[in-house]
Formats: C-alpha cells, sequence, structure tokens
C-alpha cells in the first residue's frame, strides 16, 4: 500500500492507502475522497481529476503523456504543476505525497 | 498474427461535395406501415447493409437502440451506404471502447468544418460557419478557451441563485389539475432564460434564442421545415441581431456575458462574421437542445419507472447521481462526428481518409460490455459520472457542469412542491438523429 494524502482546496485533508499499480483518480472515488470525479474512467479524455503535484514529487510522477497534456491544456484552472491524478500510479516512490486539488473540477 | 482486414466501403464512399441540394428521395424500407411495433420488428432482424440509421424516422419513433444493440454485438464498426447520394456513406462506430478511441484521437479523427464538420450530414459547404466545436487545434483551444471561464466551477457559483429563484418562479406558475405541454412551459422556459443571461440577450426576446437552435438544427426535408435557403436567411438575421449586441460589448468594459467575452479576447475578437455567426450557433444549440432534453426525458423516465420516483421520494439525496444517469440515459446528442485525416484502423475496419466516421453516444451509453443493465434507468447507479454523453477528449461539452447545475437545482425544487407529476401520454420526438430530444410532452400536476 502507498500512502497518498489528498488535499482540498479548502486544506481538508484525506490520508488514504492506495494499492501499488493502482492510478491516483482510483484511489480517490474508491475511499470516497471528495473532489475528485474521474468522469472518463481513467483515459485522460476529460480533466476531472485534475491534481497539483507539489514541486519535490515532480520527478517521481513523470511527465504528461500528450493526451492528457492537451486536456490540461484546456482547463482554466491549469498550472505548470497541473496533472490527471488518472495517469499517475501509485508505487514505493509515491509513498507520503500530497495531492493538491483544484476548487472545482471541470 | 496480422489480421487479413477487408476493404468494406472502398467502392461506396461519394467524394466531398458530390451531394447537391435538393437530396434525392430516400430509400426506405418496404413496410405496410411505419409504426412502432413494424419498425421494431423489422430493425431486429434486416441485413444490416439495408438500414439508413440517418433517417429520421428511426428517431421519431425511437426504435434505433435496436438496430444499434445488433451493431454493437454483429459489428460494433459498421459502414452504411445505403441512401449514400444523400449522406455519402459513413461508419457507425458504437462501442464504448470505440467512441472513447475516436474521441481521443484529435490527431487521426479531425472535427473541420471545411471537411464536413461534427454532424452526420456535411455542414452546408456553400455556407460554412466556422465554430470551435468543428475546428481542429490549435485554433479550437484559444476560441473554446475564451468562452470556458464563463461555465467554469467558480464562475457558475455566482448564478446559482439566480437559477435557483427563476426555476421556483417558473414552477410555481405551473397549472394544477391541468394538461400542460412541459416541454414548453419547463423544459423550453428554463433553458431558454438561462441562455438569454449568459448572452446578455433581452429576456423578454429569449424564445428568439430557441427558434434559432431549431431552426440550426432542423432537417430542412422535413414538413414544415424551411428550406435550406429559407434556413440560412434566418441565421444570417440571427448575426444581425447578435452584430447589434457585440457593438455595444465592444465599446464598453468587459460584462461578463458570452458576447462581452467573445469581443473582447484576442482570440476571438477579429472573428469574421460568418465565425461570429457559427459560434453563435454552438453556444445556443449547446446550451439548449441538450439541457432542454434532458429536462424534458428525466421526468419521462421517472414516470415510466414508479419504483425509481419512490426511491428518489424517499431519498432526496439522490439527486446529484439521478441528474448524471439522467444525462445517460437521454444522451441528447446522439452522435459526434468526425473525418479521418488518413487511412486507419478501427475495430478491425480499414478506413480510408476522408471517411466519415459517426461516433453513436446513444448507442456507446448502453454498451452491456461496459455497463451493468445499460438499458435499465436506475438512480442510484454506480459510478453515474462515467457516461458518454458529453463526449470526451478536447471537444468535450464544455458547458456540462452548468447543464448539471440546472437539473440539479430543478428536481431539488420539483421535490419541494410536487409528490408526483403524471405523464399523460407518449412525449412526441424530435425526427433527428442528432439532436435527441422531444417536441412536446403533456403532463398534469394533481390539483
Amino acid at each position: 500500500m502507498v500512502k497518498i494524502i489528498y488535499v482540498e482546496h479548502n486544506g481538508a485533508r484525506h490520508e488514504v492507502n492506495v494499492p501499488e499499480g493502482e492510478n491516483l483518480m482510483e484511489g480517490a472515488l474508491q475511499n470516497s475522497v471528495p473532489g475528485i470525479d474521474g468522469d472518463c474512467g481513467g483515459n485522460a479524455a476529460c480533466a476531472t481529476c485534475h491534481c497539483y503535484i507539489p514541486s519535490e514529487w515532480q520527478a517521481a510522477t513523470g511527465e504528461r503523456s500528450e493526451q492528457e497534456d492537451a486536456m490540461i491544456e484546456l482547463a482554466d484552472t491549469a498550472k505548470p504543476s497541473s496533472r490527471l491524478a488518472c495517469q499517475i500510479k501509485a508505487s514505493a516512490a509515491l509513498d507520503g505525497m500530497e495531492v493538491l486539488m483544484p476548487e472545482t473540477q471541470h | 498474427m496480422a489480421t487479413q482486414l477487408t476493404d468494406t466501403r472502398s467502392t461506396q464512399t461519394l467524394p466531398q461535395g458530390s451531394i447537391s441540394y435538393p437530396f434525392p428521395p430516400r430509400v426506405k424500407p418496404d413496410l405496410p406501415n411505419h409504426d412502432v411495433a413494424t419498425l421494431e420488428a423489422y430493425l431486429a432482424t434486416a441485413p444490416l447493409e439495408d438500414v439508413d440509421i440517418a433517417d429520421p424516422m428511426w428517431w421519431s419513433t425511437d426504435t434505433n437502440h435496436i438496430y444499434f444493440k445488433r451493431l454493437r454485438n454483429e459489428a460494433p464498426v459498421f459502414f452504411t451506404s445505403v441512401n449514400n447520394n444523400r449522406h455519402r456513406g459513413f461508419w457507425s462506430v458504437t462501442r464504448w471502447n470505440d467512441v472513447m478511441a475516436v474521441d481521443t484521437n484529435h490527431q487521426v479523427f479531425s472535427s473541420d468544418a471545411h471537411l464536413g464538420g461534427i454532424t452526420l450530414f456535411d455542414m452546408d459547404q456553400d455556407f460554412i460557419m466556422p465554430m470551435f466545436i468543428a475546428m481542429d487545434q490549435p485554433k479550437h483551444d484559444v476560441q473554446r478557451k475564451a468562452v470556458n471561464p464563463i461555465v467554469s466551477g467558480q464562475n457558475l457559483a455566482n448564478y446559482e441563485d439566480l437559477i435557483r429563484s427563476r426555476t421556483c418562479e417558473v414552477l410555481d406558475s405551473l397549472p394544477r389539475g391541468e394538461v400542460f405541454d412541459w416541454v414548453d412551459l419547463v423544459s423550453i422556459e428554463l433553458t431558454s432564460r438561462m441562455l438569454a443571461t449568459l448572452f446578455g440577450w433581452p429576456q423578454e426576446r429569449r424564445r428568439m434564442l430557441t427558434y434559432w437552435s431549431d431552426i440550426s438544427t432542423s432537417d430542412p426535408e422535413l414538413p414544415g421545415a424551411p428550406t435550406k435557403e429559407e434556413r440560412q436567411g434566418i441565421l444570417l438575421g440571427m448575426l444581425q441581431e447578435f452584430t447589434v449586441l457585440w457593438n455595444d460589448r465592444v465599446n464598453s468594459e468587459p460584462t461578463g456575458d458570452l458576447v462581452s467575452m467573445l469581443a473582447h479576447n484576442p482570440a476571438t475578437r477579429n472573428m469574421p462574421p460568418m465565425e461570429f455567426m457559427g459560434n453563435l450557433v454552438l453556444l445556443i444549440v449547446g446550451g439548449n437542445d441538450t439541457t432542454r432534453n434532458s429536462i424534458t426525458g428525466g421526468l419521462y423516465f421517472l414516470s415510466q419507472n414508479p419504483g425509481e420516483y419512490a426511491k428518489l421520494r424517499a431519498d432526496h439525496s439522490l439527486v446529484d447521481n439521478m441528474i448524471s444517469e439522467i444525462i445517460r440515459y437521454q444522451t441528447p446528442l446522439a452522435h459526434m462526428r468526425r473525418t479521418a485525416l488518413q487511412d486507419t484502423v478501427l475495430g478491425g475496419q480499414l478506413i480510408h481518409k476522408g471517411d466519415k466516421v459517426v461516433m453513436w453516444y446513444a448507442s456507446a451509453n448502453r454498451d452491456e460490455t461496459v455497463l451493468d443493465k445499460p438499458d435499465e434507468f436506475r438512480i442510484d447507479r454506480a459510478r453515474a459520472r462515467q457516461h458518454m454523453a458529453f463526449g470526451f477528449g478536447i471537444h468535450r461539452c464544455v458547458g456540462n457542469r452548468l447543464a448539471e447545475l440546472q437539473l440539479k437545482i430543478l428536481w431539488e425544487e420539483i421535490l419541494k412542491r410536487f409528490d408526483t407529476i403524471e405523464v399523460v401520454e407518449q412525449p412526441e420526438r424530435v425526427p433527428s438523429a442528432f439532436v435527441r430530444g422531444y417536441k412536446s410532452m403533456m403532463v398534469r400536476i394533481p390539483a
């Protein structure tokens, strides 16, 4: 299990254990973490699991794919640290990571 | 092992521009009559290649789902050539995963208006209305981003009180103990008021927006519909009226409405008139037909599923989940279309450059290999948000959160007021393979 801390826009923290290999959108949905919707089911085809990854974790979470980048590009709350949670898989290297959420998903 | 691809359509596709208006007569199945039972029986066994699912007949009777179920099982990526002298021939993509593959591959599957655009029937090539839904990257992205903020979550919070007070006003004005048309008094009323607000358009003339929306999507061949030339004239009239609004907005400080946003954003402020018109049509149709038909559909589905209505009455917190289920079950836009920019393979079929590829959202939303008992309307469906009705990829519906908010408030307020609303006869449906909706639905609220 990998410890992930989902942080809502209002600062509310949700510490959950995500099985290794599971993506972080599923990790939120399966633990009823509010603020992540995951409308497309994990295809990087919407942007409703939009989140921000703190800089110290970005090397471990890797790069956006082309499709992911195209979807993030259209989100009005996009920042350089934006990722889609469904495109990040839980691994030992992410243990203890904070995932920050925007005010709303669109 | 390489799979042998059979080319099933190369001699059947007509080139773009080869169809002239008016279209030749439509080939129809030879049947004693066209009532629902006869059409259903025909679709259950007809050779797949004999059916032109673009025929409005399959949509006004709501019989199309029988054909789509067969396509999903027997030929999930299937080429239709019957009546190709009207629509040039098209691929039907009917399974969830194949639709997802097309929708997320905008590099291969183009939305460009100049290639025909985003609906099964090509946009009139002598009257091209560029609009961002019918553009590819990069222009699509900058124009979409110009209007995105008005329907973002943060901005919607500003509209919530207004939507609620209007919804209350409309519901409180409904007759009791009398039969009336829900489409007219509720669905159109609420969506036209919202649209007028978004555009900064005068409320007293809000039904003009409904009129232009209906004109934009009307089939010129249906009895009573304007001809192609008349339709173009009406839309030019719309452009003229909105140009007055544009000139007012461009010369004042930003007011936050859509026309003002388009007039002030560097990406859109120098649009040629036809492009302004195109984007108006997109935003009017996008904000009108879709929510309108989900408002009607929701009530219809509850009336057909009294057990679900009882569940809702017993637990109002189901509204949020129900809204997504209503939108899935209605799928107010039955399809979106793309044009292949290169030869490609989809579902084992060879698709040629230039081919028309129709993603049937209405079918993908009933894909039994992905969804649990998709033919059932279940307001407490698990993961109801995971439906196809808003599309996926870069062209995904920009107004989806607004639509959900309007529906949520409507149902919260209905539940506060009415124990039941009776649908007294079958609704009359829109005869269109694009707009999947209702012309009228007669209802009664007990006195």
